[in-house]
């Protein structure tokens, strides 16, 4: 830090400052890029923000093997050449990886589906954390855990590096019914769909209990992720469903991700009720990137002008598309 | 009637806090969302939001938002309060950046990013001027390192310049929506 702020008031890394952060991100695009020069192109056009990656999901993809944290040299580099908020993934449940990116200060941390998870029953206790992070959700189970996790941000998890928008729109649709659906819900069947969406955390201790052979119940004072019990789980996911049925919207800032190949994919997404769009795969790997990182930023700020869209459209082509049926692996079924 | 400049940022926070504050305050004015030029039709106060000023001014400037802001600005048919990313658009001259095209509303010298990377964005209590004291949440914040012709400091941190006044024009670092506390609000309505 520049100045020496000796000040007996200040606070670093609360729930405001990280929620804050991620809402000034709204209305904006979010780029991956893979060097400096891509992440000056992606800020000329007007990105809101660069996600830096050793590789773009698609390449990911098609590469296989274990997908990891970005060589931070890459990031540092991506972090100099430009003045907008850098982001980086690390596997989910990796608390390593994602301590070492808060040290360098990169500005939000996403816990990703797009690598290779490194826990297979946890996502991290993002509260422990100064830094903010963006996490993908399927549906509003998913979504509410990540929330009560500490998450300052959430993103459908669509289909990375297939420039197929479908499994995009079928999580945004899957979160705004559910929440929708809350309505109509008395406080009684809110703290049932509280505990059942908690049964995630239990699997670790189900699977030690079946292990051991002792009987599948759980001690309500035995910890289950954390130091929380399943009663504090249950507990905290009621307090942000309630507050999700009051809001009708999700507590943090909610963007689109996973298959965004166009500016009207982005359009679409936007009309669906997203905050904003992450553009993976779909700005480097179409054949004119300046252009279409320009075009989809308009169309993101146009989305209710089908007129603007098909103007910035003109002359487009965009990433081959993937049908999502005939892919080998599924990245959006990683977390839980 | 108030509108709040919608091209990027937290607008619905600045939307529902001017809401809440036109009706607090008894002023009753109504507010609109401006996305685009046409959107400008009867404003009388604009808000500019916290998001990312390059993204910003670069969708104002092709929308033509901008030259009608500066227009009206220029004639005294608008009072203009800008907060972080906004703030840094009201200023004459960005130091070290020429990736913001800025509005040049208030003689101010202002650097972005100055306090650091998100990691140092920090809340703090802050002292006022005509207010007193202030929760304030700074998110990679600006800071405004010359204030200059009649442009006038109403607050600091440390001694830092944090918010300034130019005639109907109010530049401030932080987010005044981000909190419950309404009195920039009646400040910006007083302008």
């Amino acid at each position: 830090m520049p100045f020496n702020l000796e000040l007996e008031n200040l606070r670093y890394g609360s729930d405001l400052i990280k929620r804050g952060f991620a809402k000034m991100q709204k209305g904006g695009v979010i780029m991956d890029v893979t060097n400096a020069e891509q992440a000056g192109i992606a800020e000329d056009a007007g990105a809101v923000a660069v996600m830096a990656l050793e590789r773009v999901p698609a390449d990911i993809r098609a590469a296989g093997g274990v997908a990891r944290m970005s060589d931070p040299k890459k990031i540092q580099e991506i972090m100099e050449a430009v003045t907008i908020p850098v982001m980086a993934k690390v596997r989910i449940g990796h608390i390593a990886e994602a301590r070492a990116l808060e040290s360098m200060g990169v500005d939000m941390i996403d816990e990703s589906e797009v690598l290779t998870p490194a826990d297979p029953f946890f996502h991290i206790d993002k509260r422990n954390f100064t830094v903010p992070f963006v996490c993908g959700a399927r549906n509003l189970g998913e979504a509410v855990r990540r929330v009560w996790e500490g998450s300052a941000m959430i993103r459908t998890k669509g289909e990375a590096g297939t420039g197929n928008v479908v499994e995009a729109v079928r999580h945004m649709r899957l979160v705004n019914r559910g929440i929708e659906e809350l309505k109509y819900k008395d406080d009684a069947t809110i703290y049932k769909i509280a505990r059942k969406y908690a049964e995630s955390y239990e699997k670790l201790l189900l699977k030690v209990k079946e292990f051991n052979g002792v009987p599948q119940e759980i001690d309500p004072h035995e910890p289950v992720f954390g130091n929380y019990t399943i009663n504090d789980i249950v507990e905290g996911l009621y307090k942000e469903l309630v507050e999700i049925k009051k809001l009708q919207r999700l507590p943090v800032v909610n963007f689109a991700a996973g298959g965004i190949a166009t500016p009207a994919d982005a359009a679409l997404m936007m009309q669906l009720g997203a905050d904003g769009v992450f553009v993976g795969s779909g700005i480097f790997k179409s054949p004119n990137p300046e252009e279409m990182a320009r075009a989809i930023v308009e169309a993101v700020h146009n989305y209710d002008d089908p007129g603007v869209v098909a103007e910035v459209s003109k002359g487009l082509k965009g990433m081959y598309g993937q049908e999502v049926s005939e892919l080998k692996e599924h990245l959006q079924d990683r977390g839980w | 009637m108030i509108g709040v400049l919608a091209i990027q940022g937290d607008v619905s926070e600045h939307y529902e806090a001017a809401k809440r504050a036109s009706k607090e305050y008894g002023i009753d004015e109504e507010v609109r969302l401006v996305r685009r030029p046409k959107d400008m039709e009867g404003i009388t106060r604009l808000i500019i939001p916290g998001g990312e000023s390059t993204t910003i001014s670069r969708i104002m400037v092709k929308n033509g938002l901008y030259d009608l802001i500066v227009d009206k600005a220029s004639k005294n048919e608008l009072a203009v309060m800008g907060t972080c990313a906004g703030s840094i658009l009201m200023a004459k001259n960005i130091l070290d950046d020429d990736r913001v095209k800025s509005l040049g509303l208030i003689d101010m010298d202002i650097r972005r990013n100055a306090f650091g990377r998100q990691k140092d964005s920090f809340e703090a209590y802050v002292e006022i001027e005509g207010i007193g004291k202030y929760h304030a949440v700074f998110i990679r914040a600006p800071l405004i390192e010359r204030c200059h012709g009649d442009c006038r400091v109403l607050g600091k941190i440390e001694d830092r310049i944090i918010m300034v006044r130019q005639g109907r024009f109010m530049a401030l670092v932080f987010h005044p929506e981000l909190t419950d506390d309404l009195r920039i609000y009646r400040e910006f309505f007083n302008l």
